[in-house]
């Protein structure tokens, strides 16, 4: 036996009892997280079924949207919505791409992390922000200075006309996309920096040390290999579009059925929801806006959950 | 080299009096998950000497050493079969209680790690936990620790600084400063000065040498020149068998296995 | 030929250059001049009644002071519960849950909770709690909405930042004996604590410019109340209210309360950023 240790009394820490505890505490939180989504869903789905119920698949298909006779289509919405979501990453995203390229090939030294500091603290920003700089601004310089020069210009009956039709006042799908597009911007330029910044020195090296120019290096060393992230960020970006509110709002015009031309107003599912559910006249348009609810939720986890499976658990905040 | 996943084999041992062995380790097996890292090794441990364990990358010698402090409980794959005796009795036996089968075997990691708190929380942190001590007790329970690491003239002026202020070789003596406070009866050191520099090493093996007396020391180690210099009994191990135990000088001066040969001469591994 | 060929990809390499860097001019540009219309704005209506003054009816002199209280208030509770499920949720991640299958689907469903739309949270929560459970319109509603979107920020740093630490410094603190509810506390949460601040900063920076969330839950209200039971005053519903009214200004007050969380965003993700620089440093 060994020596002088014996004197030592050992017990367990008293601390050890609290132990099974502790875990169940952290068990029920992360189960909480669980509970919410499920919770989503279910008030979703429960508010939502009398409209459901009333108009069938119609719902999806028909663009009347009308609290006097409580008939309630959600084309108008779903159609505003995916477009204005679509046409803001088609503007975004080359900028996004220029951006963070510049910053990680071209941009001096010593402005790179600044810049790339100040695009990421600006992806932070608020959308009600960018949705005032939209009504304030913007509309009025879009009305001023392109609507009406267009509607002046372009000739009666033309597809011009007919693509730029509206009302001069700056809010329509048009603007709201572009709103939409400044607002996942910066977002959308961090990460494909920071995927960019993920390539291994090593292969850019190779590549210039081959003779490649920048271009090529970018479009055929840096873009392949994170391809799969890229695409999921993408994702990421037109899920995030699809359910911003405050930003699209404001400039949207709100206006229900299907948009006639891309200065037309319209709505999307959650600029129809904000504006209308606080004065829901009736059961059933409460019910149709809740449905509205579920229709964008099952789109967006059906985008949100595709960019993950592309983007793996990486950054995706 | 030989096959030795299929041929039988015995280890080549050396008896130690039963009345001086510390721990022994009997027909251990282990596995991560389906994969079986250790096959039926049997290794005495001397009380109060150095045993080293050594072996290329990949023998088992880590997780032999983390199956004596049952530190692979923390990963729901791991697990071990066999016996291993701590004076007699079966630590592997699920009765057993970890934090108090801990305070008897303390362990020391490659990376050193001090805790975010103040040189003297860390050398307190297992105190606080298991004794019940005055807080003059507890300060000279620390200065005590402190001076067995080869540490106290250093650090005596800063007890209350971060312990992640000092140096890597300083870190890894306070590491070993806080397993020590508990007054283990065994300490096992997992390659304790990879990370350091051939000073602190130094100081470190010096420690190490010095602790002997009270302790008893498991040392795993990719430095055979480092086992020379202090172990007193080594175990040599390949692909998860221990191949040869024995005193040390005669293990490497001459080994009875060819494996153990080849590699103490720097042909594999 | 191949002078040709060399030429073409100087020429096109030339284009992608300029192309990158008038890109980059755009952007940087648009950004500027948001952030100028905010700051002429906003800064011009600034003064001492923005934060003694309640919110006014049009033409009346007034200010954002029960707004800016109650934003504070609905944040500060909706932070303590993010903060609270966030850490031990995170925790669990990173520490019990490992790679089973429960833990999958939980780390599936908080990135979907993270970039999930914030309407619907609000929508939600007006359907449990208000319409439901309590029945009218309240600053608890408002914060549970706020909470609801803040703990996934918090869940995913906090697993991201234990995660970080070295599996050896848990060994450590095992190896020495000690329960895991010591481990975690005096040790793992105390190595991480720079990240653990940043997460609950960046989720202070989410929440505190989300507007759709109250819009059906703590709604809004013209009075000063410190009573959360009740609608309660925000900043980004006043900020919705006003920026719709005719009135030049109720909407000067809608810039400087755009200003006004425009500038705590700002300041909570650089005082994270200043953490995150001087846990790299040391």
């Amino acid at each position: 036996m060994t020596t002088a240790v014996e004197s030592v009394v050992r017990r367990a820490p008293r601390e050890a009892a609290f132990d099974p505890i502790f875990k169940a505490l952290c068990f029920a939180a992360a189960t909480m997280l669980l509970a919410a989504l499920g919770g989503i869903l279910v008030a979703l789905t429960i508010g939502g079924w009398p409209a459901l119920h009333r108009f069938g698949f119609s719902f999806f298909t028909v663009t009347t949207w009308n609290p006097v006779t409580d008939v309630y289509g959600a084309a108008g919405p779903i159609a505003g919505t995916i477009v204005t979501s679509v046409l803001a990453l088609a503007m975004a995203l080359p900028l996004a791409f220029g951006v963070s390229v510049f910053l990680v090939e071209f941009a001096p030294r010593a402005i790179r992390r600044p810049v790339a500091i100040a695009v990421e603290l600006l992806a932070g920003i608020p959308s009600i922000v960018y949705g005032m700089w939209g009504l304030f601004v913007f509309a009025p310089f879009f009305a001023q200075h392109v609507q009406l020069p267009i509607a002046m210009a372009a000739t009666p009956g033309s597809l011009l006309e007919k693509l730029t039709a509206g009302v001069p006042n700056g809010a329509n799908i048009f603007t709201a996309s572009v709103i939409l597009a400044i607002m996942i911007l910066p977002y959308m330029a961090s990460v494909f920096r920071e995927l960019m910044l993920t390539v291994p020195p090593q292969l850019r090296e190779s590549a210039y040390g081959m003779g490649a120019t920048a271009m090529e290096v970018v479009w055929q060393v840096l873009l392949p290999y994170v391809r799969k992230s890229a695409i999921g960020a993408v994702m990421l970006g037109l899920g995030r579009a699809l359910g911003e509110t405050m930003a699209v709002t404001f400039i949207i015009g709100n206006s229900h059925g299907l948009p006639k031309s891309l200065f037309d107003s319209g709505s999307t599912l959650a600029s129809t929801i904000a504006n209308e559910f606080a004065e829901a006249t009736s059961d059933m348009h409460t019910s149709a806006l809740i449905a509205l609810g579920l229709v964008l939720f099952l789109i967006t986890f059906a985008v949100l959950a595709m960019a993950r499976a592309l983007l793996g658990v990486q950054r995706t905040y | 080299m030989n096959d030795l996943s299929r041929e039988t084999f015995d280890t080549h041992t050396v008896e130690i009096p039963s009345a001086e062995i510390k721990m022994q380790v009997k027909n251990l097996d282990f596995f991560y998950g389906k994969n079986r890292a250790l096959h039926s090794v049997n290794l005495p441990i001397k009380a109060n000497s150095v045993t080293a364990m050594i072996g290329p990358s990949g023998c088992g010698k880590s997780t032999l050493l983390r199956a004596m402090n049952r530190i692979y409980a923390l990963y729901p794959g791991q697990r071990a079969k066999g016996e291993i005796l701590l004076d007699g009795e079966d630590i592997l036996d699920p009765k057993v209680d970890l934090t108090v089968l801990r305070t008897r075997v303390g362990m020391v990691f490659q990376k050193p790690t001090p805790f975010p708190m103040s040189i003297f929380d860390n050398v307190a942190f297992g105190l606080r936990m298991h004794e019940q001590l005055s807080r003059g007790e507890m300060k000279d329970r620390v200065e005590e620790s402190l001076q067995r690491a080869a540490l106290w003239d250093e650090v005596k002026d800063k007890l209350n600084t971060s312990g992640l202020g000092l140096s890597g070789g300083q870190q890894q003596r306070l590491c070993v400063a806080r397993s020590i406070a508990v007054k283990p009866e065994v300490l096992l050191l997992d390659e304790p000065a990879s990370a350091l520099d051939p000073i602190s090493t130094s100081k470190l093996e010096d420690t190490i040498s010095e602790l002997k007396s009270d302790y008893t020391i498991v040392i795993v180690t990719h430095n055979l020149q480092q086992a020379a210099r202090i172990a007193d009994y080594t175990a040599f191990m390949y692909l998860g068998k221990l191949i040869e135990f024995g005193e040390t000088e005669g293990l490497f001066t001459k080994p009875r296995s060819t494996q153990t040969a080849d590699y103490v001469t720097g042909r594999f591994g | 030929m191949a002078s040709r060929r060399a030429a073409l990809r100087k020429t096109s390499n030339v284009v992608f250059v300029i192309f990158c860097a008038a890109t980059t001019i755009i952007a940087l540009g648009v950004l500027a001049a948001i952030l100028y219309s905010l700051l002429s704005q906003g800064v011009g209506g600034l003064n001492l009644d923005i934060f003694t003054k309640s919110t006014p009816a049009a033409g009346s002199p007034g200010g954002l002071a029960n707004a800016i209280v109650g934003s504070l208030m609905i944040c500060a509770l909706a932070m303590l519960m993010a903060i609270v499920v966030g850490i031990l949720a995170g925790t669990w991640l990173a520490e019990f849950g490992g790679d089973s299958f429960y833990a999958k689907v939980v780390r599936f469903l908080n990135d979907m909770l993270l970039s999930a739309p914030s309407i619907l949270v609000g929508l939600v929560v007006y359907y449990f709690m208000v319409a439901h459970l309590i029945g009218h319109f309240s600053g608890y509603a408002g914060a549970v909405a706020l909470a609801l979107i803040a703990v996934p920020v918090v869940t995913r740093t906090t697993e991201d930042v234990l995660k970080l630490q070295p599996s050896s410094l848990r060994e450590s603190g095992v190896a020495l004996g000690a329960p895991v509810w010591i481990t975690v506390r005096k040790i793992m949460w105390r190595a991480a604590m720079g990240g653990l601040v940043t997460g609950g900063l960046l989720a202070f920076a989410r929440i505190s410019g989300e507007t759709a969330p109250l819009m059906f839950t703590a709604l809004n209200n013209q009075f000063f109340s410190l009573d959360m039971s009740h609608p309660m005053a925000n900043l980004p519903q006043v900020i919705f209210n006003f920026a719709l009214t005719a009135y030049d200004d109720l909407r000067r007050l809608a810039w400087v309360g755009a200003l006004l969380i425009a500038v705590a965003v700002l300041a909570a993700q650089i005082i994270a950023r200043i953490i995150i620089r001087e846990q790299r440093r040391s």
